[in-house]
């Protein structure tokens, strides 16, 4: 096993005469993680909104103020006329609107249906519709309350009561920072490995180790094993982030979180090990690491779109994409708390998926020699 | 067992209907320095690499070390030393950092190891620059270097592909003092060149041409058979048969194996 010792200690020697590089490796994911998480959200905040109010009066306005007390709206403007939004939508101005008909109040002091349009800049579907029920829900909270009040009207009123559980504010972040995580590590350890060995490849001593009574496990076991080390560290940093910077809970145990995380990096590293195991140039194995994990782990690990709205042909490809059970694993462990009993099947994909990619790196090491 | 540390019988090897070497033929003495001439594309390489295990052969048969190359790879692995036409240390560590990593690999323990850096650095010379990054070494240093770490296994037989290229006379002269030592040490040495003069100081070489071995024999012996006054002369005979480039001689020479 001497042999294997001095492998791991010249790939540590590397490591550290390679400073800067190595320092790149482990803040990498650090900052994508930051800039990645402040990017990618879908909360709706600081929304523009614009009213139009033809007749004030106290129901208007406290309507209005319904709004202005809650965080997200910021009302820009309040106009006597509905043509006059033209120009704040068309400028940007405005996002959405709300629209008091002539008559709002007398309508709802008869328990007439009173009118109200609540208008949406929908360039942006999403947000749009989040803005839309946003909306909604204020106004539905204000006429719950109104009714209470003044008991207007008299019939029965529904105000219905939701509750969303593990997220209750709903914040994306909760939802993305995890993802996230999922997305930056696996390329980073994926280029990790395979850059390196590559360059082995490029500089000759590859063909050294080849020759040598070296066996293949050997050789990718010394790489891997570095290399998970600083993947190793970039878990402990990304999740130190999500939880000071992005204050997303971590309910479950963190031993759990470490463990599946130093297995994902695993997963990760051995596909590095394969793709430079069948390229030659560090060039082309930078590419595919790119390509291999980027756009799977965005489209298909359900960081970003959920997989339960795609067809079914994509599910199914979407099983062999790690990201997809590590994200699992990570919102359930960081989230909802739960613990191996509930994630070990993800786990066991992985695992599994570690297993074959290693087992087919010593194989096409072998097979160089056929 | 006997004297034969190389022994090649029809060895060939196909890469599809391209065939990269025609059933070779030959055998190498111990304590040999045999020459392995061919110009780029001749299949130097592709012998070499089958005989050091790196590639399967499609036929024949090959022993190296008195171990078949098809079949027992791993006994002829630790019998050989290997440095490659590209450079096989890790620049990024120190001489001694490489003489130590690869003497682990070849099983060495920490003591011999000790003594192998000791007496390697000693014998180059450069045992002031142990401990600086082999980057900034001379090319020349490297080379040396290179092949003093091939040999750090004391391995019955080197092989060395092209290990003189893109260095100057003077270090191509030393390097070859370096050889001469490793043969007098019992070493055998089978060295790829396109470099015709060192061919001279083989004690016997072949010259491969097309995949198949053109001449073979002492470089005297050669020269004086084919009437040519270097090797350079009938290596150009040889790899253009059908275009002579001397009229006056007869075209065809008296190697074995020709067209």
């Amino acid at each position: 096993m001497t042999a294997l010792g001095g492998l791991l200690r010249k790939e540590w020697f590397h490591i550290r005469r390679d400073r800067r590089t190595a320092a790149v490796l482990i803040a990498l994911p650090v900052v994508q993680v930051l800039l990645f998480g402040y990017a990618i959200r879908t909360d709706v905040d600081n929304v523009r909104l614009a009213v139009v109010d033809p007749a004030p009066d106290a129901q208007t306005i406290s309507l209005r103020n319904r709004f202005a007390a809650a965080d997200v709206f910021r009302t820009v403007a309040v106009v006597p006329r509905i043509t006059d939004l033209d120009p704040l939508f068309e400028s940007g101005a405005a996002q959405q609107a709300i629209v008091f008909y002539p008559g709002f109040s007398r309508d709802l002091g008869r328990g007439e249906p009173a009118k109200l349009l609540i208008i949406t800049d929908a360039t942006e579907p999403n947000t749009g519709s989040l803005l839309q029920s946003y909306a909604q829900a204020v106004v539905n909270q204000w006429v719950g309350g109104a009714s209470r009040a003044g008991g207007a009207g008299g019939g029965v009123r529904i105000v219905p009561q939701v509750r969303m559980r593990f997220n209750p504010t709903r914040e994306s972040k909760n939802l993305f920072v995890p993802g996230l995580m999922a997305f930056v590590l696996t390329i980073i350890s994926s280029m990790m490995t395979a850059i390196s060995l590559t360059r082995e490849k490029e500089t000759g001593t590859m063909e050294a180790l080849l020759v040598s009574p070296l066996r293949p496990w050997q050789i990718i076991v010394g790489k891997v094993t570095p290399y998970l080390a600083i993947g190793f560290v970039s878990v402990v940093l990304v999740i130190v982030e999500a939880l000071l910077v992005f204050h997303v809970p971590l309910r479950g145990s963190v031993p759990l979180l470490l463990v599946e995380g130093a297995l994902y990096i695993l997963v990760s590293l051995s596909l590095g090990i394969l793709i430079s195991a069948r390229t030659s140039s560090q060039r082309v194995a930078m590419m595919f690491a790119l390509l291999g994990t980027m756009l799977p782990n965005i489209l298909l690990s359900g960081f970003i779109f959920p997989l339960e709205s795609m067809p079914s042909a994509l599910q199914a490809i979407s099983y062999v994409v790690p990201g997809r059970w590590f994200v699992t694993i990570a919102r359930g462990i960081m989230l909802k708390g739960i613990g191996f009993e509930y994630v070990w099947r993800e786990t066991l994909f992985l695992a599994a998926m570690a297993a074959v990619l290693l087992a087919a790196s010593v194989r096409s090491f072998n097979e160089r020699l056929e | 067992m006997s004297d034969l540390a190389i022994q090649v019988k029809d060895l060939t090897r196909r890469f599809g209907d391209f065939i990269a070497v025609d059933r070779i033929s030959f055998e190498v003495k111990e304590g040999e320095v045999f020459g392995f001439l061919g110009a780029n594309g001749a299949g130097k390489t592709t012998a070499i690499r089958m005989l050091i295990g790196l590639l399967q052969p499609t036929g024949g048969t090959a022993r190296v070390a008195g171990y078949d190359v098809a079949t027992q790879a791993e006994q002829v692995k630790r019998s050989i030393g290997y440095m490659s036409q590209r450079f096989s240390l890790y620049e990024d560590l120190t001489p001694r950092e490489n003489i130590r990593l690869y003497g682990g690999i070849y099983g060495l323990t920490r003591e011999q190891i000790r003594t192998r850096t000791a007496q390697m650095l000693d014998r180059l010379g450069i045992s002031s620059v142990a401990d600086t990054a082999v980057r900034s070494l001379p090319l020349g240093w490297r080379q040396k270097l290179a092949f003093s770490v091939a040999l750090v296994h004391q391995p019955r037989i080197v092989f060395l592909d092209e290990p003189t290229s893109g260095v100057d006379p003077i270090t191509r002269r030393q390097f070859w003092e370096l050889i001469y030592d490793a043969a007098a040490n019992g070493t055998t040495v089978l060295v790829t060149t396109h470099y015709m003069d060192e061919a001279e100081y083989c004690d016997r070489i072949s010259i491969m041409v097309a995949g198949r071995i053109a001449a073979m024999g002492a470089p005297m012996q050669l020269k004086r058979d084919s009437q040519v006054a270097s090797i350079d002369e009938l290596f150009v005979q040889l790899a253009r048969p059908d275009g002579p480039t001397r009229p006056t001689r007869p075209s065809s020479p008296s190697g074995e194996g020709s067209r």
